[in-house]
């Protein structure tokens, strides 16, 4: 074929089931199915349930506290038929969909009952501060943009997961936020996140926020990187310092919400 | 120049007039310039004699022009050529008379569907056929209309089924004699599948064949109690047919409700099965059952590919198919006598297949409302994609999907007319239908191929790999070419016999439809249909 050969190390299936199936309330879900979940909460819930979930009285999801239903099954048809008599409209959803709105709303449930306990102005600190993130991270606009974007990390992402990734990020490196290492045909080393890729080639961020794309048949080495280049907290946080700064970033819910 | 143009088209028409006679239908290989059914021929090949792009010149191929779909549908369409003019369709349902040198319009059939129409997976449609100077399309609304191709008017219309409750068509009609075959799809609302002929010229049911028997038909003992009323078997991909057997075959969807077989226990024929039926009498002469009480969704809706040539040392009349299933296939299409079976991708559902080709199940791999992670995944190891056999090479040429797999979720299913009746949620990290521009889930979720398998002895002769999976359907010449696409909008041409990469053209849309070639004025043009626009292509002069 003509292409580069490309080392990459296949995660066993184990791990892979666990990096993309956390197990969150009652059912394994796919950590796509929570963010696309947000998505659908956001342009259909939102209006009425509000930004946490709690604006309708008697039902705050963030506490897991419904009117009528308690297993995924009621959620279900809750979310199919609607509520007659109450301004819960019925809808045209997909089962996969309503399947992620319920992975969202369970999601919000694990966040607020395993993270709501430390103080997000202290967590904001230790994000800029003792932590460093923003030499990789970017919030709001302040930051670097060579690693992912934490601006609605608190949307999409369950307290569990952000716990587990500062403290083992090589565990939990989701597919769309793999490094790559190429090496050009001069020689020259880049490494970047990896933005797009397809059969013939290859775009990426690097470290210095340059865009690259590169023709594959142009690289004499591309390897697609299974560790994070991020640090482990494991022990440069204090356990009261790792809830402050995930409380920290379940408050970001991106610009849609503020 | 204008008078000039008029001039042209004029006598086009008038010296070439668009008489598809079934003569022409049953002999295509006297005309490798047009391509006068969805898959070429009736044996459904994909296969073509013109030789006039080959190997050597691939790399020459430029585009000739582009066609625009008003629609940001799926473009799903195989386009018909008959005598320089192509015929294609737009979704969800308008037909567009072209000439097949320029691009150039000659008329625009456009239908809108009724608001009741409810596809399962995308206002698409696949091509039409043509008979005489008649042109056939089925509707997401369910119904078959017939349309003068000359000038694009409707000439009649019948509705199949009810699109209220789900029934649609998708696929592209098939011809035989002087009868207009199609299957209907909507398992996924809980219709009860038929294939049915009409009279080409009336439009008036000439045959029926259920593809869920009803009590005193043969099959029905295989549905317990009453679930065979919504028990599915959707035919939604154009089947092919054997003049001198006079069968027409066809591909059997999934059972209803698709992941939820708690109800529905025994084999649930015919759902998921290859069926020969009589093409006087639509009566059922054999069936094979490649997925028995299937719990996957792994409709058998694949193209019946024909092949006529030696197994095992004696000439044979044979039917190959790559299935959903991940398994490929050589079955005896004289008799449905089970040849040869093989994965031909990653799966993990059944522990093989038994001397009669009967899948031995695995353990563990039936969906629980926990979840169960079960290879491949819900579009299965292949799709509905035409593949592609080659006389030449002896090869048949699969578009598969490598190492995906899916997380399915059993759920409860009760039947509401007119709602999905499905029964669970297969998910997987790899976009089902469509993909947007981006992609860094591969790698570790999945990716595609072109493999090219030996029938006879099942080898894999070469692969030839993309980094995103393809839904692109797979076209082979005379000259050892093969053309195909994929998800990531690439068109490629391939060495047929060892899949080297001779050329390729980056069209910026998935490939979501089945490359063809025909020849007008001495130049052989290849089109292909990517993102929301068709493609054609020949040789730089």
């Amino acid at each position: 074929m003509g292409f580069v050969r490309r080392s990459i190390i296949i995660p066993a299936l184990a791990a892979l089931s666990w990096l993309s199936m956390p197990a969150i309330g009652q059912q394994h879900y796919l950590s796509s199915d929570i963010e696309n979940g947000s998505r659908l909460y956001r342009n259909n819930c939102f209006v009425c349930h509000g930004p946490e979930g709690a604006s309708i009285p008697g039902v705050d999801f963030r506490r897991g506290r419904f009117k009528r239903v308690s297993s995924d099954e009621d959620l279900l048809r809750v979310i199919a038929s609607g509520v007659p008599g109450t301004a819960m409209p019925p809808s045209n959803f997909t089962d996969s969909q309503r399947l992620a709105l319920i992975a969202y709303l369970r999601s919000m449930h694990d966040s607020a009952s395993t993270a709501g306990s430390g103080d997000a102005a202290r967590g904001r600190a230790l994000l800029e501060g003792k932590g460093a993130c923003l030499s990789c991270h970017q919030v709001n606009g302040k930051g670097s943009r060579a690693g992912p974007d934490l601006s609605e990390v608190g949307a999409i992402r369950a307290a569990a997961y952000l716990e587990r990734k500062i403290l083992t990020p090589d565990e939990s490196i989701l597919p769309e936020h793999r490094f790559v290492r190429v090496i050009t045909r001069q020689g020259t080393v880049i490494t970047g996140r990896r933005l797009n890729e397809d059969t013939h080639t290859l775009q990426i961020i690097d470290t210095e926020e340059r865009l690259h794309s590169f023709a594959k048949s142009d690289l004499r080495e591309f390897t697609l990187l299974t560790t994070s280049s991020m640090p482990s907290y494991e022990g440069k946080f204090t356990s009261g310092e790792l809830a402050d700064l995930v409380t920290y970033l379940l408050t970001l819910k991106g610009l849609d919400s503020q | 120049m204008i008078q000039r143009a008029l001039i042209l088209i004029g006598s086009l028409a008038a010296t070439l007039p668009a008489q598809v006679t079934l003569d022409r239908l049953l002999h295509p290989e006297r005309e490798p310039q047009n391509w006068l059914t969805y898959s070429g021929s009736y044996y459904a090949q994909r296969y073509s004699a013109l030789d006039q792009i080959n190997r050597t010149n691939a790399r020459n191929l430029e585009l000739q022009w582009v066609f625009q779909a008003r629609s940001l549908e799926k473009f799903e369409a195989t386009p018909l050529v008959v005598d320089g003019i192509l015929y294609l369709t737009e979704p969800p349902n308008n037909v567009v008379a072209l000439d097949a040198r320029t691009g150039a319009v000659f008329w625009v059939y456009e239908y809108r569907p009724s608001p009741d129409a409810r596809p399962c997976c995308g206002a698409v449609n696949r091509g039409v056929a043509i008979l005489g100077d008649t042109l056939f399309m089925g509707t997401i609304d369910a119904r078959l209309i017939a349309i003068d191709a000359k000038v694009g008017r409707p000439l009649w219309s019948v509705q199949v089924g009810d699109p209220k409750l789900g029934y649609s068509l998708t696929h592209a009609p098939l011809i035989v004699k002087d009868k207009v075959i199609v299957g209907v799809a909507g398992a996924e609302y809980g219709i009860r599948g038929f294939i049915a002929a009409y009279d080409a010229a009336t439009g008036k049911e000439a045959w029926r064949f259920n593809t869920i028997p009803g009590p005193g038909e043969a099959g029905h003992e295989t549905w317990a109690g009453d679930t065979w009323q919504h028990g599915g078997g959707s035919a939604w991909i154009t089947g092919s047919y054997d003049p001198s057997l006079n069968l027409v075959y066809w591909g059997v969807g999934n059972p209803g409700a698709d992941w939820n077989g708690d109800n529905r226990g025994g084999d649930n024929l015919y759902s998921d099965c290859a069926i020969a039926l009589d093409a006087d009498t639509g009566k059922l002469k054999w069936y094979f059952q490649f997925t028995p009480h299937d719990e996957y969704d792994y409709d058998a809706v694949q193209i019946p590919v024909l092949v006529d040539a030696n197994w095992k040392g004696s000439p044979r009349k044979m039917m190959m198919w790559a299935n959903r299933n991940g398994f490929f296939y050589v079955l005896d299409r004289t008799n449905g006598q089970f040849l040869y079976g093989m994965p031909f991708t990653k799966q993990t559902w059944a522990k093989g297949l038994d001397e009669k080709g009967r899948p031995i199940r695995a353990a563990k791999q039936s969906p629980t409302p926990e979840g169960t992670v079960v290879y491949p995944g819900v579009q299965g190891g292949t799709n509905w994609y035409s593949p592609s056999y080659s006389p030449r090479t002896g090869l048949f040429y699969i578009s598969t999907w490598v190492d995906y797999y899916m997380n399915l979720a059993k759920m409860p299913a009760e039947y509401v007319a007119g709602q999905r009746y499905t029964g669970g949620a297969p998910r997987s990290p790899v976009p089902t239908l469509q993909r947007g521009p981006i992609n860094t889930w591969t790698t570790e979720n999945a990716s595609g191929m072109v493999l090219a398998v030996d029938p006879n002895s099942g080898e894999k002769k070469w692969e030839f790999k993309m980094t995103d999976v393809t839904g692109s359907g797979i076209l082979s010449t005379a000259s050892d070419v093969v053309f195909s696409g994929g998800r990531e909008g690439y068109f490629y041409a391939l060495d047929a016999r060892n899949g080297d990469m001779l050329w390729k053209a980056a069209l910026g849309g998935q490939v979501a439809s089945g490359p063809i070639t025909y020849r007008v004025d001495g130049k052989q043009y290849v089109a292909v249909a990517a993102g929301h626009a068709l493609f054609a292509f020949a040789l730089r002069p």
